[in-house]
């Protein structure tokens, strides 16, 4: 089943038309994941409206080596990958439906080399991260604050490749939601440890990562 | 599976919609909800120089599912709504600043400043005051100790993690009803508790009423959140005889209303006692050249229609205050 009609599709077309370089979705999966068609589908369809936008389907078994290269622990998975081929630690664990098709467009876009500007002086205090820093955003398709969240934990993993930063669409992955005890939306968890509640601003987030170095 | 679209290039902090500092602005909007963006239209309409700083761009009507009740627009959602209102202003060309709080506000003669949590501020001659309001808390043991943790503020968002499970919803307003059904498409058992009667309108109580997954407590006062790590009930109590009882249960959405966004214009403005900006039927607040308009005023009722009406009525106030007005 179709997802766009004529008039996303021509919106959607608009948008792409600001991707600067080459997009690749890797997008993994494995035989009798539950939502696996459904995120293909959708993924097929967002490949179609532009040249710049490439589709590389990865079995998680079978492409072992390509799962473990971009850190893939879980199916569905979407990992973007820039035109130098280089992954940037930034994930989609679940379908990017509902309303979280709005972080999903503006990651393409900045994967593809169109980034949005952030003050000096904040990017040199992300530049300044030197351990690995793991963020996970719970999010939920019906929540309208959740994109917010997701594409702020992206942009602090596109600027600084010590972070890695992934959306985790908590109804595909209830298990592992649980286990964080998420029952709000959106959820931050950084590290495993410190959770923010909430579309926090970047600044809060930041200062999560900053206060738990210390 | 549905998709929705609306989004931001940039995550909060990039660059912004140019906006002159320097310049003197007829209206600045404060707030981008209904109230706030209608008033912008109908300053733009007037040919005035306005601009809207807002911390989200749609205001609450972004957290409903359903709106039933706004004439002409049968069974629109939040967010379709919202879109509209974006994509008509958009016709106006006028500024729109996101993820913009003002924090201060302060005034030289008839000149009024707003200024950002960012530090940038701006000056115009009239302001029109639409911060709207949020979920007001029910303030018993428990409820901050499991915010997240069962407790919650938006049945939407949350929804789907409360799949199969057994939740109550506070309150017996609209907010509270339309919650327990949109609730009700997903988890086991919803029940609505509520200290007095329902205030619903009687479209959604009688919905209400006829579902088979939701049951209602009337008279019931929820006094405290139960729980380990994660909230495991309720204890609630009989209005009329005292007695208490406790109600085994995973979640708890909190819809008993909401209170005004004041922020910095409660040291400027005379307020109610329930702390809302004072305003009179033409949107005029208490300093001359700030009007307010939408949910945070003292106008009894809080609906989209309302706030809509009374943005426009404070935008054409504003517009004949700019005009008699020397600056
Ligand atoms: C779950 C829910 C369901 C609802 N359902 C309906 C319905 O079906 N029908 C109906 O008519 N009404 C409904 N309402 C009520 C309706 O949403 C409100 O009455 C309406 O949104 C009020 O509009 P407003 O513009 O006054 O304020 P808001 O919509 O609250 O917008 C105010 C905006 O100002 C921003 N703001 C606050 N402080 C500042 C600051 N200091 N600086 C900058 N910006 C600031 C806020 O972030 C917000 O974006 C519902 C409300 C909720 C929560």
């Amino acid at each position: 089943m179709k997802m766009f009609n004529e008039e996303l599709e021509k919106q959607l077309k608009e948008i792409f038309a600001a991707l600067k370089g080459d997009v690749t979705i890797a997008l993994f999966t494995e035989p009798g994941c539950a939502t696996g068609e459904e995120t293909t589908g959708l993924m097929e369809e967002i490949a179609a409206l532009s040249p710049k936008i490439r589709l590389v389907r990865y079995d998680r078994t079978v492409d072992a080596a390509k799962a473990a290269e971009y850190h893939v622990e879980r199916v569905p998975a979407i990992v973007l990958i820039d035109s130098s081929g280089a992954y940037r630690g930034i994930k989609f664990y679940g379908i990017p439906a509902g309303h979280e098709i709005n972080s999903f467009i503006p990651a393409l876009l900045e994967v593809s080399g169109a980034e949005s500007e952030v003050p000096a002086e904040f990017a040199a205090r992300v530049a300044a991260i030197r351990r690995p820093v793991d963020i996970k955003v719970f999010v939920t398709l019906s929540c309208p604050h959740c994109p917010g969240a997701v594409q702020k934990a992206h942009k602090l993993a596109l600027m600084n490749s010590n972070v890695q930063a992934e959306m985790i669409e908590a109804s595909t992955f209830e298990e592992l939601s649980r286990s964080f005890n998420v029952s709000a939306v959106p959820q931050i968890v950084i590290d495993g440890k410190t959770t923010l509640l909430g579309d926090q601003p970047m600044q809060a987030i930041l200062e999560a990562i900053e206060a738990e170095a210390s | 599976m549905n998709l929705d679209l609306s989004f931001h290039l940039d995550a909060g902090l990039g660059s912004k919609p140019a906006l002159d500092p320097d310049a003197l602005h007829d209206v600045l909007v404060v707030g981008a909800g209904p109230a706030g963006l209608n008033a912008a239209m109908y300053a733009a309409r007037k040919g005035l120089d306005v601009a809207v700083l807002g911390k989200r761009k749609g205001g609450q009507v972004l957290d409903t599912s359903a709106v039933d009740n706004y004439l002409g627009l049968d069974g629109v959602d939040g967010e379709g709504l919202a879109e509209r209102f974006l994509k008509h202003l958009s016709k106006y060309s006028v500024p729109v600043l996101d993820g913009a709080e003002v924090v201060d506000v302060f005034s030289q003669g008839p000149v009024h400043s707003v200024v950002l949590s960012t530090g940038e501020s701006y000056r115009a001659r009239a302001l029109i005051v639409a911060t709207g309001s949020t979920p007001r808390r029910l303030g018993i043991p428990g409820e901050d100790r499991f915010a997240g943790k069962g407790v919650g503020y938006c049945a939407i968002c949350d929804g789907p993690l409360f799949a199969g499970k057994d939740v109550f919803v506070a309150g017996g307003g609209n907010s509270a009803v339309q919650a327990a059904l949109d609730l009700a498409q997903m988890s086991r058992a919803v029940t609505v508790v509520h200290r007095s009667r329902l205030r619903a309108d009687q479209v959604l109580v009688d919905r209400l009423l006829s579902h088979s997954r939701i049951a209602v407590l009337l008279g019931t006062r929820i006094v405290e959140v139960t729980g380990q790590a994660a909230m495991d009930g309720l204890v609630v109590e009989d209005a009329a005889t005292g007695a208490r009882r406790a109600l085994p249960g995973d979640g708890l959405f909190v819809e008993i209303g909401h209170l005004p966004n004041v922020g910095p214009f409660a040291k400027r403005l005379v307020l109610s006692e329930h702390g809302e900006i004072v305003a009179d039927a033409r949107g005029a607040t208490s300093v001359p050249g700030i009007f307010a308009a939408g949910d945070v005023t003292d106008f009894p009722y809080k609906q989209i229609v309302i706030a809509v009406g009374s943005g426009a009525t404070a935008a054409l106030s504003a517009n004949e205050y700019i005009a008699r007005t020397a600056f």
